[in-house]
């Protein structure tokens, strides 16, 4: 049990950041308060991603050193699967990270025009103030 | 991955996560909130993210601190939780 929980301390402390910001986006009032919350809870998704696509064993960025074939260890660098790291998941959190700041940004402007209009960021003096 | 390296940088971003819900001040949230992200950044290089790495700290801890310090200089740094 303490093996498994050693060997994968990297999902751990994804679980922790997540229930971290999933608590912040659900107990605190202030409205920018639960958008640091949400930013924390998108990171530690992508924490998650970046590593699985992680492999132990030396493996490194997939970059071919001898791309034209001189001398006789270009093959085995451009071919083998175990030598670089899953490249996949990296290009689908580059995304995800643009979609983030996206987010923040319309979030943000809406806590203005809110802000403008009731004149505090507190959710319940809000929620009094549109009964 | 360098396994104390990556073991301190862990400890770093759950403490910089912790206080950037808990502190009392938005701005200072925030100012906590990129050194968050700078962390992350940091872990994810050294786990051979590179492109992910210099992605996060430009666009996020970047533009997304910049976005926070303007919307809350047109609002207001007070706070009760």
């Amino acid at each position: 049990m303490l093996e498994f929980i050693v060997s994968k301390y990297n999902f751990w402390i994804y679980i922790i950041l997540m229930m971290i910001g999933f608590y912040a986006m659900i107990a605190k009032r202030n409205l920018v308060k639960k958008i640091i919350g949400m930013n924390i809870f998108q990171t530690a998704i992508i924490l998650f991603f970046i590593s699985t696509a992680y492999k132990t064993g030396g493996a490194t960025l997939p970059i071919l050193l001898d791309p034209h074939g001189h001398g006789h260890g270009a093959a085995e660098s451009a071919v083998a699967v175990s030598q670089y790291i899953n490249p996949l998941p990296h290009v689908l959190m580059l995304t995800a990270i643009v979609v983030m700041v996206a987010t923040l940004g319309v979030a943000l402007a809406i806590v203005i025009m809110i802000y403008r209009k009731y004149g505090t960021l507190n959710e319940d003096e809000i929620i009094k103030a549109m009964k | 991955m360098i396994l104390p390296f990556d073991l301190i940088i862990q400890i770093f971003v759950v403490i910089c996560a912790v206080a950037a819900i808990t502190v009392k001040d938005l701005l200072s949230a925030v100012m906590i909130l990129g050194a968050y992200s700078f962390f992350m950044c940091l872990m994810w290089a050294q786990m051979g993210a590179v492109d992910v790495a210099f992605t996060e700290a430009s666009v996020s801890a970047g533009i997304g601190t910049i976005l926070c310090i303007a919307a809350i200089m047109k609002t207001t740094r007070r706070t009760k939780d």
